[in-house]
């Protein structure tokens, strides 16, 4: 992959900032491999998430993908106007990519502007320029005041803009962001979404960042990566995920949902239950595979029965939960299954008899 | 050599088991008792105690040093032999911190970074040098190195020289032993620091581009500050106050230390007071400067701290790596089994060979049938196990006080417990010998010196500080409200003593305890100062031993102190695994 590409490769041709080929690591001990045959590429300006429960593999992906590790197989790819080329067993030093740390890893005996500074150091630049370009780095995440600041006088926010902007002051090629919200509380975290996306956004940086959180994922992320297992599961947009999920565990990881057997009746999905059968349109009209399917029922798919002609499955409300603009009731049918159900906060009490139908939103089909 | 050993391990662990420093109260923490009465006798009792075992036997030399007037300073700056000496003690002490570092800093990082075969032998031997009790060190190093040892007369005979190729003699020899024994305090303070060092930093250093020289440089050398300056500090205090390496190895080579001696000999008191002054006062000022710079940077490490040992890179290093740890073994154990060997030689049958020739259980036997051999031994047990107690029950009180009362005086109850930290053992040792040596109940003088209580005496002030800050150690791990709720819960003080603080200043007490057994059954410094024939101890009869060529006679005493320093930290562990304290962090 040394060679240069011709300048002008056609759209659907360009090549990944980011490209992950394969990738398998296992470490000593371990009998199963942490990452397992990962292939995943970034289009540049690209905003990507790697999200899974822990010990799935994301942290190590992102790890091959610094440079800090080095894959048992495949390949790490990156492309600039040079031309892509393999970067598998180049150091990180060398791969001119920005990281920042879950726990943001600021230098502590040096000061803001310092740890800023530090990537252009390592660049030889100059001591003035260099600390004028950080403070202007730190202008960009809304720190110009506390640049000359000890950076353990900061707080848990400051100090992960701090990390932000010493990533991006170096200009890298790749972002890599590992967990870089987890340390914040969960109102500062809010804000911080919205703040971190404008910011890669706004730099132009192509981005492959790790969370656990799906919330974390949705609100930055051009495109979700699920992993499990060190297995890739399912690529997509947020919305992707959550209205199309490929398995299971994906419908399970992004939003509540509860899956229950059903059956694929043309574009349609049938779900019985103690006898009564429902339908509702499906997500998948072309169906997702052979053999026994599960639909995914969110909140939204369900609703406190009004019509009591029509049938229902029969329950009884386990407990209630205000939403804001709507009310989710906790009900258990008549099977045991357990599902949250939308209502009004007029319907029902908790303890009481009710029934359950389908809110003809549709519904999606995972192989069971 | 091994003299600054115990000063310098019990400030070794001083340091490991508290970060607080010793000279500078710590700031008051948590929940304080109300002033009590009787918590304000206890404190006023302690300070009273310290001021007199402590403070007043180091303010006589200083008064001592001015008796007749300016004289003795004068005597002092004109002698060239005293300047001598000074520059000599410099130099040494500046010497030993280098060699220390060159060799504790990279054997710390390739300890804590590396993996390579060897490495788990290695890293269980590197402390070795810091178990051998104090003069023992001196002996191995003689009979490996000295001008007939068997290293020097291996090299020799490969060489065919006629004349030994080194004399184990002046400065350079004192530095050459000091770097052995001493290193292991940079080795330890820097592993500790590297353990605690969040990998991550290096990796954000090295994703932002940084080379391995600007990341050593930039990164990791100044986050290590603390840590290396720490031993830095330690290094230089036992160099300053090392007395046996320069007394057996000086040669015409003058140290301070070992000047002060001499002048006490000689019968200059007014002198020898006046070179302990200048000692004392040079260890204090080097401890403030060191201190600034440990403290200055921060020490903070936040994050998950990831030790990895990477695998030695290149093939070179891959097959260089394991036969410098082999080698590294060989040296760091090779005094230990030269002082076995000598202990079954023959006395007197060992003399222009290689190794000894003849080889005998005698010298044990000597020891365990002649009264005269016997009675070191049971001078050194009982001696050091008195000391101990005070210590044990003194220091408690003093953290007790420091830690978890309100009561008046407590500050300078700790400040003055860490004053020994300070003082180099020689200068304990003449103060006590010039306030001790008379009874003049007026002036609250008793007459010590001579008597049996002396060289415990001794023991105890020395190890002050380090029983000490063990038990703050714990103590300030214990979540301050627990005497609070025992008390709401109705315990009285006692019973919340008993049954609250005591468990939880157990590891400190226990770890504590053990360190100052052990420094005290092989001190060495102070007793060589204060001994007499009756009360004489195991280290001061080892250099006897020397002195009259009975090499295996001394070899076996040595031999025996490993062993009564190796029981002494296994009834320690036992003591501290027996009934596990759980004490929650406050």
């Amino acid at each position: 992959m040394s060679a240069p590409r011709p300048a002008a490769a056609p759209a659907a041709d360009v090549p990944g900032a980011l490209t992950l080929e394969g990738v398998s690591k296992r470490y000593a001990g371990n009998a199963d491999p942490s990452v397992d045959d990962l292939s995943l590429s970034i289009a540049p300006g690209e905003l990507v998430a790697l999200v899974g429960a822990s010990g799935s593999g994301k942290t190590t992906t992102l790890r091959i993908a610094a440079g800090y590790e080095a894959p048992d197989r495949g390949r790490v790819l990156t492309a600039d106007e040079r031309g892509s080329r393999d970067i598998t067993h180049e150091p990180p030093q060398r791969r001119g990519f920005g990281m920042v740390f879950q726990h943001y890893a600021l230098f502590p005996h040096m000061r803001v502007e310092e740890n800023v500074a530090f990537g252009l150091e390592a660049r030889g630049v100059g001591k003035a320029e260099r600390l004028a370009r950080a403070r202007e780095s730190l202008a960009g995440v809304g720190l110009g005041d506390k640049a000359a600041r000890p950076v353990q006088a900061l707080s848990g926010g400051e100090q992960q803009r701090v990390a932000l902007a010493r990533a991006l002051v170096i200009a890298p090629r790749v972002l890599l962001l590992d967990e870089p919200l987890s340390n914040l509380d969960p109102t500062l975290r809010q804000t911080m979404r919205d703040e971190l996306r404008l910011t890669l956004r706004r730099s132009g940086v192509t981005a492959l960042f790790v969370t656990h959180d799906q919330e974390d994922a949705f609100a930055v992320a051009d495109r979700v990566a699920m992993l499990s297992r060190g297995r890739l599961l399912q690529v997509g947009s947020p919305e992707a995920l959550y209205h199309t999920p490929a398995t299971r565990e994906v419908a399970e990881f992004v939003g509540r949902a509860v899956m229950l057997p059903a059956e694929q009746r043309g574009d349609r999905v049938a779900i019985t239950v103690e006898g009564v059968t429902l339908e509702a349109p499906a997500r998948q009209p072309d169906g997702v595979a052979r053999g026994p399917v599960s639909a995914v029922l969110r909140p939204e798919s369900l609703v406190l029965a009004l019509n009591l002609s029509a049938p229902a499955w029969r329950g009884e409300v386990l407990g209630r939960r205000f939403a804001g603009g709507h009310t989710v009731y906790r009900v258990r049918l008549a099977n045991g299954a357990e599902v949250e159900v939308t209502g009004d906060g007029y319907g029902a009490a908790e303890g009481a008899r009710t029934g359950v139908q389908l809110s003809g939103v549709p519904v999606a089909v995972v192989p069971a | 050599m091994r003299d600054e050993q115990d000063g310098a391990r019990e400030e070794r662990d001083l340091r490991l088991l508290t970060a607080s420093s010793a000279l500078i109260p710590p700031p008051s923490r948590g929940i304080r008792r109300a002033p009590n009465t009787g918590l304000a006798v206890v404190s006023l009792g302690l300070l009273a105690l310290l001021l007199w075992s402590v403070v007043y036997p180091n303010a006589s030399i200083v008064i001592g040093s001015f008796a007749g007037g300016l004289g003795a300073w004068r005597e002092f700056a004109a002698s060239p032999a005293d300047l001598d000496a000074l520059r000599g003690t410099v130099i040494v002490a500046i010497g030993s911190v280098v060699a220390a570092l060159l060799l504790g800093v990279p054997l710390a990082f390739l300890l804590t970074r590396t993996e390579f075969r060897g490495r788990r032998l290695l890293g269980g031997v590197a402390t070795l040098p810091a178990a051998l009790p104090p003069l023992v060190g001196v002996l191995a190093f003689l009979f490996l190195y000295g001008e007939s040892g068997v290293v020097t007369r291996i090299v020799q005979r490969m060489l065919g020289l006629h004349e030994p190729p080194w004399s184990l003699q002046g400065l350079t020899a004192v530095i050459f032993v000091h770097a052995y024994t001493m290193y292991v305090y940079v080795f330890l303070f820097v592993s500790a620091g590297l353990e605690r060092y969040d990998t991550t930093l290096d990796e954000a250093a090295l994703g932002l581009g940084a080379s391995r020289g600007l990341l050593l440089r930039r990164v990791t050398l100044p986050l290590l500050m603390p840590a290396i300056a720490g031993a830095m500090l330690l290094v230089f205090m036992s160099a300053l106050g090392s007395f046996s390496a320069p007394y057996v190895f000086g040669g015409g080579a003058r140290v301070l230390a070992t000047q002060i001696l001499v002048s006490k000999l000689n019968g200059s008191i007014g002198l020898a007071y006046v070179e302990t002054t200048v000692l004392a006062v040079t260890a204090v000022v080097a401890l403030l400067l060191l201190r600034r710079m440990e403290g200055r940077r921060p020490t903070a490490m936040a994050g998950k701290g990831r030790a990895t040992r990477a695998g030695a890179r290149s093939g070179a290093a891959r097959t260089l790596l394991p036969m410098l740890a082999a080698a590294l073994v060989i040296l760091l154990v090779l005094p230990h089994l030269m002082v076995v060997l000598v202990s079954f030689a023959r006395d007197g049958a060992w003399t222009t060979q290689l190794l000894p020739p003849e080889y005998t259980l005698d010298n044990y036997r000597k020891l365990a049938t002649e009264r005269a051999l016997w009675r070191p031994i049971t001078n050194s047990i009982g001696m050091s196990a008195i000391a101990t107690v005070a210590n044990a029950i003194v220091c408690f009180a003093i953290a007790y006080v420091v830690v978890l009362s309100k009561a008046p005086g407590r500050r300078l109850v700790a400040l003055v417990a860490a004053l020994p930290w300070a003082i180099p053992a020689t200068a304990i040792a003449l103060g006590l010998a010039a306030t001790f040596d008379r009874t003049a109940p007026l002036q609250l003088r008793v007459l010590l010196v001579g008597t049996f209580w002396i060289l415990p005496l001794a023991y105890f002030i020395r190890n002050i500080p380090l029983v000490t800050s063990a038990i703050e150690g714990s103590l300030r791990q214990m979540d301050p409200t627990l005497e609070d709720a025992a008390r709401g819960l109705g315990a009285s003080r006692w019973l919340a003593l008993r049954r609250v603080i005591l468990p939880a200043a157990r590891p400190g007490l226990v770890a504590g305890t053990m360190l100052a057994a052990v420094a005290a059954v092989g001190e060495f410094v102070a007793s060589v100062v204060l001994y007499t024939h009756a009360n004489r101890p195991i280290s001061v009869e080892i250099l006897a031993q020397v002195r009259s060529l009975s090499f295996g006679t001394a070899a076996a005493y040595s031999v025996l102190l490993i062993l009564l320093v190796l029981a002494i930290t296994v009834g320690a562990r036992w003591a501290g695994d027996s009934r596990p304290a759980r004490v929650p962090a406050g």
